[in-house]
């Protein structure tokens, strides 16, 4: 796989399940999920 | 009547990403990523999630939550007037429902299938001649195809299991036994396809980034589809679902995780099937597969792959079927019970009366797509739904809520309960940037069907099946917003 190909796969899953993580620990921090 | 509510916050976002998670994730995503400028396609797939996606997530959390009914009587509490809006929707997810089920019943076949790969070496014959007897015409039925009606019975049976014992102990449940399950099949999937021989040259073709076609105006339409389509929004799901949140839920955070979650889901279904193609181009000497997406992407050519593969060929080709039959219950779940709670609202109906009476009702229905034309017809209808029904009943769910609706009234409502706020990009974003997009994509898929009637089917059935079909629902809406409502509103 080129550069390229291999930061665009690491941003979409950085960026999806990063955001998921982020927003569930926020969820966990405030309330009871 | 006392509303039913979710057990816990958890069993809302489960259910929640289970409607959102649906067979377009796994079957669509990857290849329009692959047709619309490869890794470049996330950029504005992201923007779309983050203007649109998202945001309209939040409206329609906000309002099922603050007006507590499914979307006819959300609507109709906002504003009379808007009653049909809530009732097209609901006929959208009616139509849906009826044949979303056939489609999971192929998946439920092709288990047992996988199990010899009964499929042999050509599988698009067996797909469409053995298994579906695909005749040339929607009007030519030649019969039903009795191992597709008996898995579509099964189908049901489950979809009325669920339904029938409520929010809490039927959907709640459900969901939290079938995401677990299909995210641990997808993850098995997924190594065992990344570890075989050439699947680097596939992620090369999904994840390459040609940035000059973010420029192209059609690549960001496509990405805006996408969004929209994948995220159950605007037929009514997401307004039924957070109506049995409990008073003090939180709105705006569920919203951003059942976003977040689904966009990761249809990421890994990429890297999953295009690993898996990277194989077959292997395995051919370069040659891309015919066919990359929908149901012939499933049927077809994955069976394909299975017959490629050095070992475990039965265990993929049960844990991909597995899949297909997970994600599609839990959206076929949701969008079931969209329609069974906006009748059992506006005629004070009991749960058990109308999910019995639905599952009747829809299940001979659905019938019709298990004859010989069956998939012509599915075909047909799906395209109308989604390109015509859909995106207008989104458009104008945006314009009415945006412009001639207090989303401060919304605000007010969510903030004190979520766990943050948003700002004015929200209130932008659904006034302005929402509605300019789907109005472009309206208009664009419009005079796209008017210049070049879809498929090759002959006006007849474009007639009666598409444009009757929306004709149908709309005129259905309207007369059903005429109807008292047994409750007060």
């Amino acid at each position: 796989m080129t550069t390229g190909a291999v930061l665009m796969m690491i941003f979409g899953l950085s960026l999806t399940w990063g955001g998921a993580g982020v927003c569930i620990a926020i969820a966990i921090r405030k309330r009871d999920i | 009547m006392k509303r039913e509510q979710w057990g816990s916050r958890s069993g809302f976002i489960l259910s929640a990403v289970g409607s959102a998670i649906g067979l377009g994730n796994i079957w669509r995503f990857p290849y329009m990523a692959y047709d619309n400028g490869g890794g470049a396609f996330l950029i504005p797939y992201f923007f779309a999630l983050l203007t649109a996606g998202i945001p309209i997530l939040i409206l329609e959390f906000g309002i099922g939550h603050k007006m507590k009914g499914s979307a006819p009587l959300a609507f109709a509490r906002i504003n009379k007037k808007w009653e049909w809006l809530g009732w097209w929707q609901l006929a959208i997810s009616f139509v849906i429902s009826i044949y979303y089920v056939v489609i999971i019943a192929w998946a439920f076949n092709y288990i047992w299938f996988s199990l010899f790969q009964s499929w042999g070496a050509e599988t698009i014959t067996f797909f469409t001649e053995n298994f579906l007897g695909l005749t040339a015409s929607p009007s030519e039925f030649a019969g039903f195809r009795m191992p597709i009606v008996g898995t579509v019975f099964i189908v049901w049976a489950i979809n009325f299991l669920v339904l029938f014992s409520g929010v809490k102990k039927g959907i709640e449940l459900s969901n939290k036994i079938f995401m677990p399950i299909l995210i641990l099949l997808l993850l098995v999937l997924l190594i065992r396809s990344v570890s075989l021989p050439g699947a680097a040259q596939g992620l090369e073709l999904l994840f390459k980034p040609d940035f000059s076609r973010i420029l192209d105006a059609r690549v960001w339409v496509a990405a805006y589809g996408q969004i929209f389509f994948s995220l159950s929004i605007a037929f009514g799901i997401m307004i039924c679902y957070s109506s049995y949140l409990p008073e003090k839920s939180d709105i705006v955070n569920n919203a951003f995780i059942t976003g977040f979650v689904n966009c990761g889901f249809s990421l890994l279904s990429g890297i999953t099937v295009f690993g898996i193609i990277g194989f077959m181009m292997h395995q051919s000497g370069g040659a891309l597969p015919a066919k990359l997406s929908g149901v012939f992407l499933a049927f077809a050519t994955l069976p394909e792959a299975v017959n490629q593969l050095p070992v475990m060929q039965t265990v993929v080709g049960v844990l991909f079927f597995l899949s297909l039959v997970c994600a599609g219950m839990s959206s076929e779940i949701s969008i079931s019970e969209t329609v069974v709670s906006g009748i059992m609202d506006k005629f004070s109906l009991s749960r058990k009366k109308v999910v019995t009476g639905y599952c009747l009702v829809a299940g001979l229905l659905s019938l019709v797509f298990t004859t010989g034309s069956g998939l012509l017809i599915l075909d047909i209808v799906d395209h109308f739904i989604n390109n015509f029904n859909i995106v207008f009943a989104g458009l104008i769910e945006v314009i009415l809520l945006g412009w001639f609706f207090s989303l401060r009234t919304v605000k007010d409502h969510m903030h004190p309960i979520s766990d943050f706020n948003v700002g004015v990009w929200w209130n932008f974003c659904i006034k302005v940037l929402t509605p300019i997009v789907l109005g472009v994509t309206a208009v664009q898929n419009l005079i796209g069907d008017i210049r070049t009637p879809y498929g090759d089917y002959s006006l007849a059935a474009l007639a009666t099946l598409g444009w009757g079909v929306w004709g149908a629902a709309i005129g259905l809406s309207l007369i059903l917003s005429t109807v008292k409502w047994k409750q007060p509103v």
